[in-house]
Order: structure tokens, then sequence, then C-alpha cells
């Protein structure tokens, strides 16, 4: 006589979500805790390193949605000078084909993810806001000795 | 074997019962002031059962649940009843107007009132009515007219067919529950909950084991919970009867569904776990802590199992729970007559393998091999 339906089924259920009621919360309380985000993020802004800049503005052909604005002109050596540097993030796709272009890596994606703002004229960004500084780290994405620098991305099924 | 019932009611005997001797103002202040506690502890322990639950529930789904409102999330169900308090009432063009305001009310008050004679602790209760425990049975499913009346007067179509169905679901699983609660009622010899409780020196759970799992899973029925929440299925009807119901009047069926797990829960500690009983604690706090543990298994039931099909929900009624509440009634009827001297614990023991081996026996009779697959 062969037994089967007198609710094993059930018993080992309720075992399965008891072992989970000791597990800890895989959620994230997120404004307070945060994740380590993948080293190679393309986050939501650029990186520009001005002073190694050559003004070649590869990056802006580069770009398939003409969100980066660059002038440019000429010193008294006939070498190019960069004036103005502008990104408009509300249109930015964040491909990072401008990041691939660079011929000399001085433009990085960030690791940037909090961008959101009411007003569309935040979202051009220049001179300063372009910047590396504490907040604004470069992504390793197309960037292997950025990639080194940063914290290992944390990932749900370590914790 | 059996005590003989208080046949001639004297209401003074009657109320005295439940009456401290020196109470002032006699049976009427108690009244009043017992109204006002009973409703004070129904509100607060739904929102209370609310919190728990959706801790409890996060931590089984391994989530944290409300934390934000508060410390710990605690005022969050505070915060829930206001935003559901000031939100609009809207009644259907179609809907019958009168039926559909006077559902929630029909829906709330027998629950409400379930709570007169379930004893707090040794003598606290509004009245400790000599039919007791018939007046749960008997009041408890008043509500489902109420259920009845929001699905038909709403106009909906999804309304009333989870109408239909909590009446026939609830209307079946009434047999079982009732005819598992007399074997309580035989080991007692009494009908009155005081008496209930003061008669368990075991807790009823070890002596009918057979009938607690039938209890439970008829009362998880009885009060629409998972898996057996057919009649707010929100895969298939939407949300059930309730739906054309929003603001004060949703909250007053929100408030049913849980002060109706409360009462449940109340009547479990108080019947098959001892009530008030225990050792150390005081008497009400003992009470808490079992209305709790069987609220948390209630939960615990809810984070496992999957809602059941309507045909389901009845063939476990008839062809499992009724046949073995009939058998559980028969062997503590035997007990009761034949071996009214004998330990407590060998009935117990003698018990517990009847309940495993008639489980077996009937887990047969839910094999499949009745239906013949279906040839397309």
């Amino acid at each position: 006589m062969k037994f089967e339906r007198y609710g094993k089924g059930i018993a080992k259920g309720m075992a399965l979500t008891l072992k989970h009621f000791f597990r800890r919360p895989i959620t994230t309380q997120y404004p307070e805790q945060r994740l380590n985000v993948s080293r190679r993020i393309r986050g939501n802004q650029l990186v520009l390193d001005k002073n190694a800049c050559n003004a070649c503005s590869a990056c802006s052909r580069a770009c398939p949605a003409n969100c980066i604005t660059i002038v440019t002109s000429r010193d008294e050596n006939k070498k190019l000078r960069l004036d103005k540097f502008e990104q408009d993030i509300g249109i930015c796709i964040s491909c990072g084909l401008c990041v691939e272009s660079c011929p000399i890596k001085c433009l990085f994606m960030s690791c940037d993810y909090e961008k959101s703002s009411y007003s569309r004229k935040t979202f051009i960004l220049t001179g300063e806001d372009l910047a590396p500084s504490k907040k604004l780290v470069p992504s390793g994405y197309y960037s292997p000795e950025n990639e080194a620098k940063l914290p290992k991305q944390t990932l749900l099924i370590d914790r | 074997m059996l005590s003989t019932f208080n046949t001639n009611i004297n209401p003074n005997i009657l109320y005295a019962t439940a009456l401290p001797p020196d109470w002032p103002g006699g049976f009427w202040s108690h009244m009043l002031i017992f109204i006002v506690i009973l409703f004070v502890f129904v509100i607060l322990g739904v929102m209370a059962f609310i919190y728990i639950e959706r801790r409890v529930l996060g931590r089984f789904q391994i989530r944290i649940g409300p934390n934000r409102t508060g410390p710990f999330g605690i005022i969050q169900p505070v915060a829930d009843t206001i935003k559901i308090l000031i939100k609009e009432d809207i009644v259907p063009r179609s809907a019958d107007g009168l039926l559909h305001l006077l559902a929630p009310a029909i829906a709330f008050i027998p629950t409400l009132m379930i709570f007169a004679v379930i004893p707090l602790q040794n003598g606290a209760s509004l009245v400790d009515l000599n039919v007791g425990i018939l007046y749960i049975v008997a009041i408890s499913s008043v509500s489902v007219v109420g259920i009845l009346m929001a699905g038909w007067a709403s106009n909906n179509k999804y309304a009333l067919i989870s109408a239909m169905r909590v009446i026939a679901q609830v209307v079946s699983y009434e047999i079982p529950l009732a005819l598992s609660i007399i074997g309580v009622v035989l080991l007692t010899g009494n009908l009155a909950m005081s008496s209930i409780v003061e008669s368990q020196n075991i807790p009823f759970i070890l002596l009918q084991p057979l009938g607690f799992i039938i209890y439970f899973i008829a009362a998880l029925a009885e009060i629409n919970r998972t898996p057996f929440d057919l009649l707010e299925a929100e895969s298939e009807i939407v949300a059930g009867f309730n739906i054309e119901y929003s603001g004060i009047k949703f909250a007053l069926f929100f408030l049913t569904e849980y002060a109706e797990a409360l009462a449940i829960s109340a009547i479990i500690a108080t019947i098959y776990l001892g009530g008030w009983r225990g050792p150390l604690l005081p008497p009400f706090l003992w009470f808490l802590i079992k209305m709790v543990a069987v609220f948390v298994l209630i939960i615990w039931v809810r984070s496992t199992l999957p809602r059941i099909r309507i045909d389901q929900v009845m063939g476990l009624a008839w062809k499992f729970l009724l046949p073995l509440a009939l058998i559980n009634l028969l062997i503590t009827g035997l007990q009761v007559i034949v071996l009214p001297d004998i330990s407590q614990w060998v009935i117990v023991a003698i018990n517990f393998v009847v309940t495993v081996v008639l489980i077996l026996l009937w887990s047969k009779f839910f094999s499949l091999r009745g239906y013949k697959k279906v040839e397309v």
C-alpha cells in the first residue's frame, strides 16, 4: 500500500518556509544601504580629465544622440584648445561610444546613477560638473586601469 | 458522565458568573465597561495583527516588511487606517444603495459579537453564556450574509461570483467546524467558554489532535484565509466581493477580515490551547501569547500554500473533513463513556495514534483514480 496524499507535501513546504524565516533578508534598504554597483557600469554622465584632453572632438562625432557639444579654438602655437565641453544627460543614451572613441583615454563613464531632477536645465553638464572628484568616480568601462581601483560588485547570491 | 446543562436560565445567575462579587453598579455598568474594553481590544488587536502579519510574512519571504513609519514601522497600520478613512466613498450608479451601505456593517457586527463570550482571563468576559461555544458557531456564520449582500448590491459579476463562492465554502465548512467543537464539548461536558478553559488540565490540542487539525483547516476556510481565499482570488475575480467598495466601507470589510482572524485565534487559544491558563505569567498575557502564536501559524500557512480550486475546496470539506470529524466524534464519545477513569495521558497517546492512522487511511481516497484523462 502506497501512501502519498496525507500532507507530506504540505509539511515539506512548511519546513521550507520556516527555513526562509530565519534567513537574512536579501532586500536592501536603499537610501541607507547601498550595494556596490558593477565596476564596469556605464553611469549617468561622463567624467572628463580636462588637462589631458587634446580637443580632437572624436567623442562628439561618435555620439549617436548628439549630446556632446565641443567648442574649440586654436592658440598661438596653432594647437587645439578646449573652450567648452558640454554634455546633455537628458539626451545621452549611455552607449559609451564616446569613451571608446577617445584616442588618449581622457574621457570615462562615471559610476554615478542618481541623476534624477525636477528640471531639464540641470541635465546640461559642463566644466566642473564633469571633473573627476571624490563623488564623481570614473568607472571601469573600457578602462581596465580604473576597474582595478574600484571595489568589487556586491552580488545578492553572496548575502 | 455528561453534566446536565442549565435549562432554566436565570439572568442573574447567568451574568453573575462573569462578575466579581463587589462589582459596583451591577450588570449594566459591567456591560458598558466591557463593551468599550472589547471594542478597543478588537480595534487594537486588528491593528496589531495587520502589523504582525506584514512583518512576519515579510520574514517568511526573506524581506523585512514595513519599517519606515515609526520605529520598526510600528505605526504603519495607523497610517493605513487614516489613509483609508479619508478616501472618497464611491457607490456605483447601478448598485443597490441601501444594501451597499448595510453590507459592511452586517459583516462586521457579528464578528465583533463573537468576542462577547471569549474569556480574556479568568472571569473577564462580557457574558459567560452557558451556551457560549454554540453562540460562537451560530453568530460567526452570520457575517457571510453581509458578504453576500455586498456581492449582490455591487451589481458586479466578479463580486457576485465571489459571494456565491464564499457562501458555498462557508456553509460547507460550518459542518466539520461544529462537529470538531463537539468533541471538545464532550470532554468538558459543558458549553460555557469559562468551563471549557477550566477543564483543560491538559490542553485539548493533545487530547483532540484530530479535532484540532479539522477545526484549524475549517476555520481557515471559514475566515477565508489562504489557501481558501477564493472570495478574493485576485488572479481570477479581481478583488472579489469588495471590488465596488472604497473608503470607510472597504475599511470595515478589511476590519472584518482581520477581526475574524483575531476571533479564530482567540477561539483556538481558548478551546484548544487552554485559554488564560499557564504558569508564571499573568493570565491575560498567556491568552495574548497563545492568540498570537495561533495567528503566526495562520501566517505560516499563508506564506506556504497556494490557493486551491473551488472543487478541491468542496472535496476537502465533504470527503475529508466531514467523515473524519464524525469519526473523531465517535471515538471521543467512546472514550468519554467507556474509559472515563483512565489516565488522560493514555488517551493522549491513543488519540495521536488514531489521528495518524485515520489521516493515512483517508489519504487513499484522495487519489485521482476517478478522473479520466480527457481525450481531445
